[in-house]
């Protein structure tokens, strides 16, 4: 009696159900970035047959990639995370004049929360900024049929069609159903410079298409099956889309409700129909109040954003409480408990160079987004700012040209092999180019690692794990212009930190290639080295091994009694134990040791 | 049979907790619930506390457990069931491994592991069951077990019988690990019932 058997019926992600939907829908090329709640998509799709699937260096790359495939004739298809869609941003634009010749759908999944992300940026507006219809969808179900209604809907009014998620959608799983592959086009050249290319006079001319575009689309948002009004009784009728309907549904199971599956442009009809309905309408959705502001602006009276929060996630806890305060009960309040933050994991190659950098006190770190982002963290605590993908070079590049002669020798830039590769290179060249002092440090893992280990063009395999081209960063970094580069190997602690301080020292730009594969990927897991643990009797309560911030590795306090009980000195503190259960065998710790309380297990 | 019901599962990063709720979905599936299962990936996931919520039922349209609605939590660390406290009621059933993993502030010596925190819990009159779930996997034999011998304790609170999991690790598990697993299910399953 296997589930899946039944009926076609599957149990899927929201983001499994994409990439099914995807396929179902006769996409033939999809081009995407890896990113939090977005990744798990492509790395799916590329599971099904018929369909070319890649990992782009970035979200630009990846949207242009799918714009070109839609240029010639087929349907394709392009993902990434809401911050992601800011660096795609300048292809989206000018997309939705040229539109395409087969379907083009963007993906864009948000993160209220941020879970796993920068800034918690609400990506309805770029629909109305850029002019493009969104659908949003509610569950994975919805997810899968959706996909199917956005490419629909970009052929027949010649546009990009933007699909929004949440983690909410993404990363719940629900039941979905099966379908078939529509019969997919056949891809073809065929020039058509007034619509393809964007000088200003033809630019003028598509410019006047959108907006009779989205005249259309406005009509065709009243008819579409993905907007319905569910009757109901009471005084209060809700507007709602996304994971923001399901706690509606929850929170007011007899009320109306209006479900907005498209979400830009509105279908105005409808909902001034729907508000002339009930006594009080209100609007229930996370973060902005986008739909709130497009239906005041109809003149349509609403409450929203007066009772439901702009920040973070909802529930429909959240929801009861904010309409019907009275309606909720009082719940156990929280135990103030030690807080479990992310932690880089044991045996992580980051750590080596955060601890360099950590007894570097008058260094500025310039961040980036990545696993490494944790060496903010205390103990190490060794990172000043982090704004975005890349920024690293060049913000520290910003500082050196600002302090001039006063910072040289106490700015260093962060970031990992992925996102070298993704904006952090024009950066480099930039530095180089524009002569500034700063140390670069690319931690070269040889994988995107946050979000699960995807390929990149630094890493020598493909999305399907085929071998690839792997570009050679020193090579890289050498042909860009930059003097002095070194690789060093993380895990050699003390090797480490006399490079760090030769080369944040070097008045010339200079590129550190911390290289060390991830711990956790497959092969290393596989070749898991021996583990390291502490010899008590030894530990004179230095702390210095404690200093890493390795999981592993924890702290026991003594009072003056129970150190001598043990045979310590009187005045020693504690001790550092290793938890061999999740030594990972890096040997940093035993190389910072001075008192050969730490040894490898096999010596043992 | 209970027709709704929501189960909500906390521990480390690392432990095993999204195969934990999904041979739980699958069997409460298989037992024809609908069911919705939400977690969260990327940054969350290393080291730190993580979370699945999972929730069935004729028609499930949220899939975030509401806070005071918990009806079971399966904390795989000590201090990962204390901390769900507002997400339970007074009738919720908490299965709780009684290993201890220090967060980074415990480890470095800056804070105290809380002691008898489960105390709080049973204090507020939830019916909490403390299981070595380590000492299940060993005894089975395989320690990545753990997780399994934890749904297996847990099951005893649920509706659905015990084939319906044992059917579900037959179909899900890889070949190698599918005796050891349903060894793990049943020695947990009956660790609450001895109890």
């Amino acid at each position: 009696m296997a589930f899946d058997e039944n009926d076609n019926k599957l149990w899927l992600s929201g983001n499994e159900a994409i990439a099914l939907g995807a396929w179902e829908a006769g996409v033939t090329v999809a081009s995407g970035y890896p990113g939090t709640p977005s990744t798990e998509i492509m790395g799916n799709l590329v599971k099904y047959d018929g369909v070319y699937g890649e990992w782009a260096p970035n979200e630009k790359v990846g949207l242009e990639v799918a714009i070109g495939a839609s240029f010639a004739g087929v349907r394709a298809f392009a993902t990434m995370k809401h911050v992601g869609l800011n660096v795609a941003a300048d292809p989206l634009f000018t997309a939705s004049y040229t539109g395409g010749r087969g379907g083009l759908v963007v993906l864009t999944a948000d993160d209220p929360q941020m879970h796993s992300s920068q800034n918690e940026q609400d990506n309805r507006n770029y629909a109305f900024a850029a002019k493009l219809p969104m659908l949003e969808p509610s569950d994975p179900a919805e997810a899968k049929v959706m996909m199917r209604t956005a490419f629909e809907l970009s052929e027949r009014l010649d546009t990009p069609v933007l699909l929004r998620t949440t983690t909410r959608v993404a990363h719940v799983k629900g039941v979905v159903e099966k379908g078939e592959r529509v019969a997919t086009a056949s891809a073809s050249l065929e020039k058509m410079p007034a619509k393809f290319v964007m000088l200003p006079g033809n630019a003028r001319m598509r410019r006047a298409e959108v907006e009779n575009r989205m005249i259309a689309a406005r009509e065709l948002a009243e008819t579409l099956p993905e907007n319905r009004i569910e009757q109901g009784s009471g005084p209060r009728g809700f507007i709602c889309a996304g994971t923001s309907y399901n706690y509606v549904k929850e929170a007011f199971p007899d009320a109306p409700v209006l479900k907005l599956g498209m979400v830009w442009p509105l279908p105005e009809t409808m909902i001034r129909d729907f508000a002339a309905s009930v006594e009080e309408l209100i609007v229930v959705e996370e973060l902005d109040p986008f739909l709130e502001t497009h239906i005041r602006a109809m003149g349509i009276d609403c409450r929203g954003k007066d009772l439901i929060p702009d920040q973070g996630e909802l529930n429909s806890f959240i929801v009861r409480k904010a309409v019907d305060p009275d309606s909720v009960g009082d719940i156990f309040a929280p135990l103030d408990l030690p807080m479990r933050p992310p932690n880089m994991c044991a045996g992580c190659p980051h750590r080596g160079i955060f601890y360099g950098l950590s007894r570097l006190k008058e260094v500025f770190v310039s961040g980036d987004i990545g696993c490494y982002t944790l060496g903010f963290l205390p103990p190490l605590s060794a990172m000043d700012s982090c704004v975005c993908m890349g920024a690293s070079v060049t913000v520290a590049h910003g500082m050196s040209k600002a302090l001039g002669e006063e910072g040289k020798g106490k700015v260093v830039a962060v970031l990992g092999d992925s996102t070298f590769m993704h904006s952090g290179m024009t950066g480099l060249l930039n530095t180089v180019y524009n002569e500034s002092y700063a140390t670069v440090i690319i931690l070269d893992n040889r994988t995107t690692a946050m979000t699960g280990h995807q390929q990149n063009p630094a890493s020598g395999k493909n999305i399907k794990g085929e071998p690839a081209h792997a570009v050679n960063l020193e090579k890289l970094c050498e042909s860009l212009g930059v003097p002095r580069i070194v690789v060093v190997n993380p895990h050699e602690i003390n090797e480490t930190r006399k490079v760090l301080k030769e080369e944040i020292a070097s008045p010339d730009p200079s590129v550190i290639i911390s290289r060390a594969p991830c711990v956790l990927l497959p092969e290393m897991v596989k070749a898991k080295k021996p583990v390291y643990c502490t010899n008590l009797d030894n530990c004179s309560g230095c702390m210095a091994c404690v200093r890493l911030g390795c999981p592993a590795i924890s702290w026991h306090p003594l009072t003056p009694t129970q150190a001598v009980d043990r045979g310590y000195k009187k005045k020693q503190k504690g001790y550092a134990e290793i938890a061999e259960v999740q030594c990972n065998g890096c040997g940093q710790c035993a190389e910072l040791c001075k008192f050969e309380a730490i040894s490898k297990r096999e010596e043992n | 049979m209970k027709q709704s019901g929501n189960i909500l599962f906390s521990g480390v990063g690392g432990q095993g907790i999204l195969l934990a709720s999904e041979l739980t979905a699958y069997a409460q599936l298989e037992a024809g619930f609908d069911v919705k299962k939400s977690e969260v990936h990327g940054m969350a996931q290393r080291g730190g506390s993580v979370e699945a919520h999972l929730r069935y039922g004729e028609r499930v349209y949220s899939p975030l457990i509401d806070p005071g609605t918990a009806d079971i939590l399966v904390a795989f660390e000590i201090l990962e069931a204390a901390r769900y406290l507002p997400y339970l009621h007074r009738d919720s059933a908490v299965v709780v491994n009684t290993q201890k993993i220090l967060p980074p502030a415990v480890a470095l010596g800056k804070m105290a592991y809380p002691d008898n925190i489960l105390d709080e819990l049973t204090d507020r009159g939830i019916n909490v069951v403390a299981i070595d779930a380590f000492a299940v996997a060993k005894e089975v034999g395989e320690l990545r077990t753990a997780n399994v011998a934890m749904v297996g304790a847990m099951s005893n609170f649920l509706a659905v019988g015990p084939q319906a999991f044992l059917d579900v690790i037959d179909e899900k598990v890889k070949p190698a690990f599918r005796e050891v697993n349903k060894k793990a299910f049943k020695a947990g399953r009956k660790l609450v019932y001895h109890n």
